[in-house]
């Protein structure tokens, strides 16, 4: 217990960060116990927003459960839905098309760009740069604005079905999409050119938060923090899903292990996703874009069933089991930021607040997804 | 008969000089939120009158229409007196500042040195500020603002005397007319006896920039670490007396920039001479120091005082005796 510790020592003291403060991003609480500006111990406490998802995965039907799924995570909520749909499949046996596959893998990879844009502007919040946050709004608008042409919505998508998605894509989106990619390929000189190699941004990043490939594995951590700790561990890669075999592009590694590695692998993660989507576009094929029998109530055969896709935050798992029946037994979310977070109260001891406060912008929390 | 001109004249500066105070607080808020709007392509305040220029005296009243809130458990006094203590002095800097020729309220010989020992309050209202409020983020706040107002007063204290040195006055009207004449005559260029007038120039206004407390040195209300640092507990007037303050001290930090290193009320290139110049090299500065802030991202507090005391105030001394060297050999 920290307030032991504290009667202990008389020099510290303790603070309550959140779960009202801007650098929380939310309502996460951490009982930071100080010494003076030096992080003694941060213990996060959680639950402020917990809303039992996984309960309700156990007592709704496969089908209902799907919108919870954009409630996760709700700055990459279609990763979320891919994960369940794939899921739901794979225990069904339904078959999706071709085309179907091609539509989930470029909305995904729009979600994490916009996901990425927006942890860069807030991180850079974080910092103390203002500045940075409205240009990524500016570029992440046209990823909701395209996004909302296809799937009706501009945050917590519900857009996939079992066995393809809910309507085709036009196409409108495919050619705006290629023109998103164009603007953002170069406006991505310009982020360097201001963030990047700022020589404070540097300073601040450089060496701060260091997180080792051991503790990574230790807390099951995931993501662009296990891959900034030279880790190459990417699901798309490694446990390949839906058809990104059919793509070439790279996973970004940093082997320095410090927050400037985790903001790099976040910032070139943006570059191989439009190579990425500039693929899939050019190898779209005509189609249905749902499958043909999809029975009405899904009834999958008992048993546990696994399944995992790489979210913007890192691995997200789901674990089913099923009695045969219209709704789960058990429903596990395996949350990446959840194990992010886990490492913060051993990484962060001796830091000082405010690399303290940056380390944990590096490791990009969503507290909804946290508590689920 | 005399003394009656001498009130007249006296209440006309007082009023006049609360109002520059007051103004200058109110439209360099309007001023930063427009440029950073512009800059971060918004629009800004647009609302309130044409380009959002009454939006200030909508903020204003609003200030002062809220309630005085007093958290328990403050220490009442103090709590009450720290934004009386940020604004006062920076009202009576004003007095000795020289807009131009014959704009002065009081011509005093040692005015550089009273703008610094003005200045120094300035801190006090900090710590007071952050230690009444009975807040933790406050406290660290102000422990943080003292060590970064010491750590900066030193380098620039050293600067001025170099100022001192170069021109032969303390009296703020005298260092002016030193650079009268052209801007090969002012203290920033080298041309003006003094060799290392740019460096000392840009050490000054960096730490202007920091005993202001402005971005990236915004550590005492770093929002995105202590919420609103010292003034997390203050609202209505009492935070509006620590903003006006705030900004008062931008515009003091920038006129002192001017007298000691850009020539004050001169032309650069001999037009007419007047306050103007002044206004206009003022409010550029000003600019810049906008600029700055919506640039770059905060320091941390270790690095500020490494820049300070390893690099600030040795560069500074190591300027001062070298200035001091030149003025022998040459003069």
């Amino acid at each position: 217990m920290s307030s032991q510790t504290a009667s202990q020592n008389k020099e510290h003291f303790e603070i309550n960060l959140g779960p009202q403060h801007p650098a929380t991003h939310g309502v996460l609480r951490v009982k930071l116990l100080m010494d003076g500006e030096y992080v003694v111990d941060a213990e996060p406490v959680l639950g402020y927003i917990h809303r039992m998802h996984e309960l309700m995965g156990e007592n709704r039907t496969w089908a209902k459960y799907l919108p919870n799924m954009g409630r996760l995570d709700y700055l990459s909520a279609l990763s979320y839905n891919l994960g369940y749909v794939e899921l739901v499949e794979k225990m069904a046996a339904i078959e999706v098309p071709e085309r179907a596959e091609y539509i989930r893998v470029i909305t995904t990879e729009m979600n994490r760009i916009s996901s990425h844009l927006l942890w860069f502007g807030a991180f850079v919040l974080d910092l103390g740069g203002f500045t940075p946050l409205l240009y990524a709004f500016d570029d992440r608008e046209h990823i909701l604005d395209l996004l909302e042409s296809v799937t009706g919505s501009r945050l917590t998508y519900c857009y996939f079905r079992f066995g393809g998605c809910s309507n085709d894509v036009e196409d409108e989106f495919l050619t705006g999409c290629l023109t998103f990619i164009k603007r953002l390929r170069s406006r991505m000189p310009m982020y360097h050119n201001l963030v990047t190699k700022n020589v404070i941004l540097m300073q601040r990043l450089e060496g701060v938060g260091p997180v080792s490939a051991e503790m990574c594995r230790k807390y099951g951590a995931t993501g662009p923090v296990l891959r900034g700790s030279g880790i190459n561990y990417d699901v798309r890669k490694n446990e390949p899903y839906s058809v990104y075999p059919e793509f070439d592009f790279d996973v970004p590694v940093y082997n320095e292990c410090d927050s400037m590695a985790r903001y790099m692998v976040r910032m070139d993660e943006m570059d191989q996703c439009m190579r990425i989507i500039e693929q899939a576009i050019a190898k779209i094929p005509e189609g249905p874009v749902m499958a043909a029998k999809v029975p009405k109530m899904i009834k999958p055969a008992a048993g546990d069933y696994y399944h995992a896709v790489e979210a913007a935050r890192g691995t997200f798992a789901i674990r089913a089991v099923s009695e045969g029946k219209n709704q789960a037994y058990r429903m596990k979310l395996r949350s990446p930021t959840f194990s992010n977070l886990s490492l913060f109260q051993e990484a962060s001891k001796g830091m000082l607040l405010a690399d303290a406060l940056a380390f944990m912008g590096s490791i990009d929390l969503v507290i909804p997804e946290i508590d689920r | 008969m005399d003394l009656g001109i001498n009130v007249v004249e006296m209440l006309i500066y007082l009023v006049g000089i609360i109002a520059f105070a007051a103004g200058n607080a109110a439209y360099l808020v309007w001023v930063e939120r427009k440029g950073a709007a512009h800059i971060q392509r918004r629009t800004g305040p647009k609302e309130v009158g044409p380009y959002g220029l009454l939006q200030p005296l909508a903020d204003g009243a609003k200030l002062m229409s809220k309630q005085l809130i007093i958290p328990d458990g403050v220490d009442k006094p103090l709590f009450m007196v720290a934004p009386l203590i940020a604004m006062v002095p920076a009202i009576m800097i004003f007095v000795t500042i020289p807009f131009s020729d014959s704009i002065i309220a009081r011509d005093i010989n040692l005015g550089l040195l009273m703008i610094f020992a003005f200045a120094s309050v300035n801190v006090l209202a900090l710590l007071l500020g952050g230690w009444a409020s009975r807040n933790k983020y406050a406290v660290i706040s102000a422990a943080r603002a003292v060590s970064q107002n010491v750590a900066y007063e030193i380098p620039m204290l050293i600067i001025a005397i170099t100022i001192v040195m170069v021109s032969g006055s303390m009296n703020l009207k005298e260092i002016v007319d030193f650079q009268a004449g052209g801007f090969w005559n002012w203290n920033f260029l080298p041309t003006n006896g003094n060799f290392l007038g740019p460096i000392t120039f840009v050490l000054f206004f960096i730490c202007f920039m920091a005993e202001t407390n402005r971005a990236p040195f915004d550590l005492g209300e770093a929002e995105s670490e202590l919420i609103a640092g010292f003034h997390t507990e203050y609202g209505s007037m009492g935070f509006g007396l620590f903003f006006m303050g705030e900004y008062a001290n931008i515009v003091i930090g920038a006129a002192l920039t001017v007298i000691l290193f850009l020539g004050g009320w001169y032309c650069p290139f001999g037009l007419t001479d007047g306050i103007w110049w002044f206004l206009i090299k003022m409010y550029l500065l000003i600019w810049t120091v906008v600029l700055i802030r919506w640039t770059y991202p905060r320091v941390t507090l270790w690095s500020l005082l490494n820049l300070s005391w390893k690099i600030l105030i040795p560069f500074s001394l190591f300027n001062l005796l070298a200035s001091a060297g030149l003025i022998k050999i040459l003069g």
